[in-house]
């Protein structure tokens, strides 16, 4: 800091004779000197990039770095909020590094316009790079772009229009893209390639933004193939290709260049060597694709068009030197080409073969992409890819997971009736040491393709046995329920030795201890023990040939007695599901009526009356319910748990699998849906996951349930066993439950008799009850009636869903809604299923405090034969005497 | 089209950023971070590509830094590959056998490159001549600025571009 030496303040000399005067040094100098000294401690020169890039490297720890990097950030918003220009450019350079490292610095967004407005390069070339970096078109911050944009498009410096051309092709929003688009329809006619390349990209990206924009474009774009420059070539391709997906007419359109794109090809691959866009000995391969890439797109369902290219096709799928990345990519891109296309069928074997060398070659790039393809084109011709099978198991076996996924989804669309037996011993092996990520949809596709190839029955169960062992709980809900329905549906035969085979699994994994880890196994079994233990345990079972796949027999008849404990051991861990442990409840019920030794028996009850207080609800009633049929009930048992009919496959099941099965892209989305439907269907055919009872009992409806849904007249009957029947006003619950059956405060006698007629009156019609009702929907044989009764501000309506559709009536919901003067309370409904005939009710009680007239909407949902249906009216023909 | 390109270092740091797609920061970060940890937990050995929510990640590592493209399902995956090699040998004439601090103290420069090799996702020159060209004279544009501005004997800001090599 060189201060001048200057003492003419305090020396008496005139000037000229001041020996020590500087006649360099004037005031202005001094003026000048001073002034850039104060400004310097006001305001100190800021730190370089590169410095500051090194401080936060040098920094040791993440707080040392944080605090380097807090302080430039104070520091450049407060030079920000000084509109220091000269810093600007500097400082939002440095922002960007900190940026990269994750903090924030949106508080930069606005500086970086400034800098774009700027007249100077450097400006503005940071400036759109932090543009492209910090805005973000959910903020209006970026709209404010826009004006920028539209200058610098017209500028006269081409670098400068390349600039706005690129921020615009990163960020273009839709409003963006509207304001700008007619200006980068004049550049793309520019005759400056520099710009015409970068704006028929702009045109692309906005296209992509607003379709609706493509018509301006459609003109200048056809010029766009006539340019010997291959950027012009290149992105003019982009643009089409663009073009021709976004609408058909366009590709219509465009089948006319079909000519010229097959010489621009022929003149790539005939062209001598010219190093500018030489990659590897390949004339531009990325023009190569791009131009392969449209062929494809217009050659698709045209024969016409097809024809015009197969040659070219043909000569670079011979001409392409394979030895590196870059002739596979061409070649790749050929071949989906000729896949896609009309093309004729030695093409089509020339295209097979090559994916067949493909993966046989050492790079793990150019075999994942030749599985790929192969899983793109199997349903062209699967014989030809068949032909590779081996190879693709093979795949399976590969370290890489990007390969074994596609190894795996190619290995199922292969598979088939011929070679059913050897691919799932594959798949088999395969699932058993693949990863958690692909055992969900793995095992799901195996049963599917076990259902659909099956060669005999006995190796459909041992398959899904097999495929219930390996896939643990990752295995989908949906297979529980399928397997359940095909072992039911098995010759008695088969019944026992799938009893035999899974008891043999069960007591493993129940000795070994990872049954928590094989949770679907264990219900399958458990149900299926349950079903046919008497097959199990009997003399009969020796008869049946247990010889496994390596030829060994190690089946023991176990004793009840021991299979007991094996069922008391899992019911007593504590790390099985409670829907395992119902599945394994309800099996112990059933196993008493089929095993015969008194101490089994005896301990079936034991472990029963135990769960009588277990801690879970559910389990607790199931101990209740069922220590029931040991004591009051005994001699219902026997009928009670008795064997399941054979349940019937779902008739949509067959059609969804063939539909994804025959789906080229066996994408994770649609078999993830389709098993859904088949499950919905199964689960209303037979047991649910948690309505064990329920579904048990309800095929032998004329039994009086020990029903679990906490219907309102079993409630009633409790709350009266503890009443001792004396005439007492009878209370609102009471009220609400028996408006229809007895509407004023009766004796209790009256009130019982109302009560156990409750399960009768279902055939009651509701008109014979001497009551004012509304009918509120009639549609399809549901009728939806209302009890109407009125108690000061308060209505109760008691809504009567009645039947007269053949079929029953699942997951009946009805819903109400009243207008806000009013207020609704609805009590739980009678049920949510509706057999012919039969009737659910529920309590509405509705406070009317304006006492206004009563308009009620009501909507109700319900499934008939899987079907959902879905009803609204609108309900006002209350009677007046209600409110007023 | 490609919808975004990273370049991360083994230990995991970001070294540059290029996002096609608007995202809001939050998610670009999550992405980000996600991603990383995906691609450097694979070995050596394994393929480029990865299938990843729904794009497809194609990778590359060129010494101790990872050139990672997220693409669309109908892209070549191995044209992305020679891509990101045309990218490196860019980086490389323009640096001068590039290494990874280059490419930390020159961010900027990296991003000029990027920019006039891709434009909205797509390739827009197939030309290494021709981009290195429109970088050199860019660079002169702003360095003839400076010059200017020094024979006006304004005051000059040290541009962060003046202290090249200083890597």
């Amino acid at each position: 800091m060189a201060y001048p030496m200057y003492e003419v303040d305090w020396s008496v000399l005139p000037p000229e004779q001041n020996r020590r005067f500087n006649p360099a040094f004037n005031i202005a100098t001094i003026k000048q000197v001073v002034n850039e000294a104060i400004e310097r401690v006001r305001m100190p020169t800021p730190t370089r990039l590169r410095d500051l890039i090194r401080q936060i490297r040098a920094a040791r720890t993440a707080a040392e770095e944080r605090s380097v990097v807090n302080k430039e950030c104070a520091y450049i918003r407060s030079t920000f909020r000084e509109e220091d220009s000269v810093w600007r450019c500097r400082n939002i350079a440095k922002l960007l590094y900190i940026h990269m490292l994750g903090y924030p610095a949106h508080f930069g967004q606005l500086e970086c316009l400034k800098l774009i407005a700027s007249p100077r390069f450097t400006d503005k070339r940071v400036g759109y790079l932090g543009a492209m970096l910090l805005l973000d078109e959910r903020q209006d911050v970026h709209l404010l772009i826009t004006n920028c944009l539209k200058n610098d498009l017209n500028s006269n410096t081409q670098f400068v229009v390349g600039l706005a051309l690129c921020t615009l092709g990163a960020i273009a929003s839709p409003e963006m893209a509207r304001d700008l688009a007619s200006e980068v329809e004049r550049l793309i006619k520019s005759p400056n390639a520099y710009i015409k390349k970068k704006a028929a990209l702009c045109a692309f990206r906005i296209i992509r933004r607003v379709p609706d924009l493509m018509e301006m474009f459609l003109p200048a774009t056809r010029s766009l193939l006539t340019e010997k420059n291959h950027g012009v070539l290149i992105t003019g391709v982009t643009l089409i290709t663009e073009m021709c997906e976004n609408s058909p007419d366009t590709l219509n359109h465009f089948k006319k260049i079909v000519p010229n794109l097959v010489r621009i090809l022929k003149n790539l691959i005939l062209a001598g060597y010219s190093p500018e866009h030489d990659v590897s000995g390949v004339s531009d391969p990325f023009l190569q694709v791009k131009i392969l890439r449209l062929l494809r797109i217009l050659g698709k369902n045209d024969a016409e068009a097809s024809e015009a290219m197969n040659d070219i096709l043909a000569q670079v799928a011979t001409n392409t030197e394979t030895s590196k990345n870059v002739g596979n990519t061409i070649l790749y891109e050929t071949v989906l080409s000729i896949m896609d296309i009309k093309s004729e069928s030695s093409l089509r074997v020339l295209a097979i073969n090559i994916l067949g060398r493909f993966l046989l070659n050492n790079d793990k790039n150019i075999r994942y992409v030749a599985l790929n393809t192969l899983l793109r084109t199997v349903h062209v011709d699967t014989s030809a890819v068949q032909r590779h099978r081996t190879t693709i198991l093979e795949c399976l076996k590969d370290p890489d997971v990007s390969i074994r996924r596609r190894a795996m989804e190619l290995s199922f669309a292969l598979i088939n009736g011929q070679n059913i037996r050897s691919m799932m011993k594959e798949l088999l092996s395969f699932l058993d040491r693949s990863d958690a990520e692909f055992k969900a949809h793995c095992s799901s596709a195996m049963v599917l393709a076990a259902e659909r190839y099956a060669p005999s029955n006995k190796w459909h169960l041992d398959t899904l046995f097999r495929v219930l062992l390996k896939a643990g709980n990752y295995l989908r809900d949906d297979t529980v329920s399928s397997t359940l329905q095909i072992v039911s549906s098995a010759a008695p035969e088969r019944q026992a030795y799938a009893a035999m085979r899974l008891w043999s699994s069960l007591e493993r994994s129940a000795v070994s201890g990872d049954a928590t880890e094989k949770q679907p196994l264990v219900q399958v079994a458990a149900w299926t023990i349950g079903e046919y233990g008497d097959l199990l345990v009997s003399e009969a079972s020796n008869a049946i040939s247990m010889v496994d796949e390596d030829g060994v027999d190690d089946f023991v008849r176990p004793s009840e007695e021991y299979v007991i404990d094996i069922y008391q051991k899992l019911l007593w861990s504590t790390q099985l599901s409670i829907n395992t442990k119902e599945y394994l409840l309800l099996s112990l019920a059933k196993l008493s009526t089929r095993f015969t030794t008194q101490p089994s028996q005896d301990k079936i009850r034991v472990i029963i009356d135990t769960f009588g207080s277990h801690i879970h609800i559910e389990l607790q009633q199931r101990g209740v319910e069922l220590s029931q049929l040991y004591r009051n009930y005994a001699h219902l048992r026997p009928a009670l748990l008795e064997r399941m009919p054979a349940m019937e496959a779902p008739a949509a099941g067959p059609d969804a699998r063939d539909d994804s099965d025959h789906d080229p892209d066996l994408s994770d989305a649609s078999p993830d849906h389709k098993p859904d439907q088949v499950a919905d269907a199964l689960l209303d055919l037979i047991i649910g996951s948690d309505s064990l009872t329920n579904g048990d009992v309800d095929h032998k409806p004329s039994q009086p349930p020990p029903s679990n849904n906490n219907s309102s007249s079993n409630d009633i009957l409790d709350l009266l066993s503890g009443l001792d029947l004396t005439p007492t006003a009878p209370s609102n619950v009471m009220n609400n439950n028996l408006s229809a059956a007895a509407p004023a405060p009766a004796p209790a006698s009256l009130l019982l008799d109302g009560l156990f007629a409750a399960p009768a009156h279902i055939n009651t019609p509701v008109t014979q009850v001497e009551l004012p009702t509304v009918t509120a929907l009639e549609k399809n044989g549901l009728r939806i009636v209302f009890g109407v009764q009125r108690g000061g501000d308060t209505v109760t309506l008691t809504m009567r869903a009645s039947s007269s559709a053949s079929s029953t009536l699942t997951d009946f919901l009805f819903q109400a809604a009243v207008p806000r003067t009013f207020q609704l309370d609805m009590m739980s409904p009678s049920g949510t299923v509706l057999p012919p005939q039969g009737e659910i009710t529920q309590v509405l009680k509705i406070t009317n405090p304006s006492r206004s007239a009563l308009r009620l909407r009501i909507r109700v949902s319900y499934n008939v034969d899987g079907v959902p249906v879905l009803e609204q009216a609108e309900v006002s023909s209350f009677p007046p005497e209600l409110f007023n | 089209m490609m919808q975004f390109m990273l370049l991360f270092s083994r230990q995991g740091k970001l070294r540059l950023q290029k996002w096609y797609v608007a995202h809001p920061d939050k998610l670009k970060k999550k992405i980000t971070r996600e991603l990383i940890t995906t691609v450097l937990a694979r070995k050596p050995k394994m393929c480029s590509f990865l299938e990843w929510k729904d794009v497809k990640i194609v990778y590359k590592r060129y010494a101790s830094l990872y050139f990672c493209c997220a693409m669309e399902q109908e892209d070549n995956e191995l044209l992305t590959l020679e891509l990101i090699h045309r990218y490196v040998e860019l980086l490389d004439k323009y640096f001068g056998s590039v290494c990874e601090l280059d490419i930390i103290f020159n961010f900027e420069k990296a991003y000029f490159i990027l920019d006039e090799l891709v434009l909205g996702g797509e390739l827009q020159e197939t030309s290494k001549k021709n981009v290195l060209k429109a970088i050199a004279a860019q660079d002169l544009l702003q360095e003839d600025e400076t010059v200017d501005a020094a024979l006006r004997e304004e005051e000059t800001p040290q541009g962060f571009f003046e202290d090249h090599g200083l890597g």
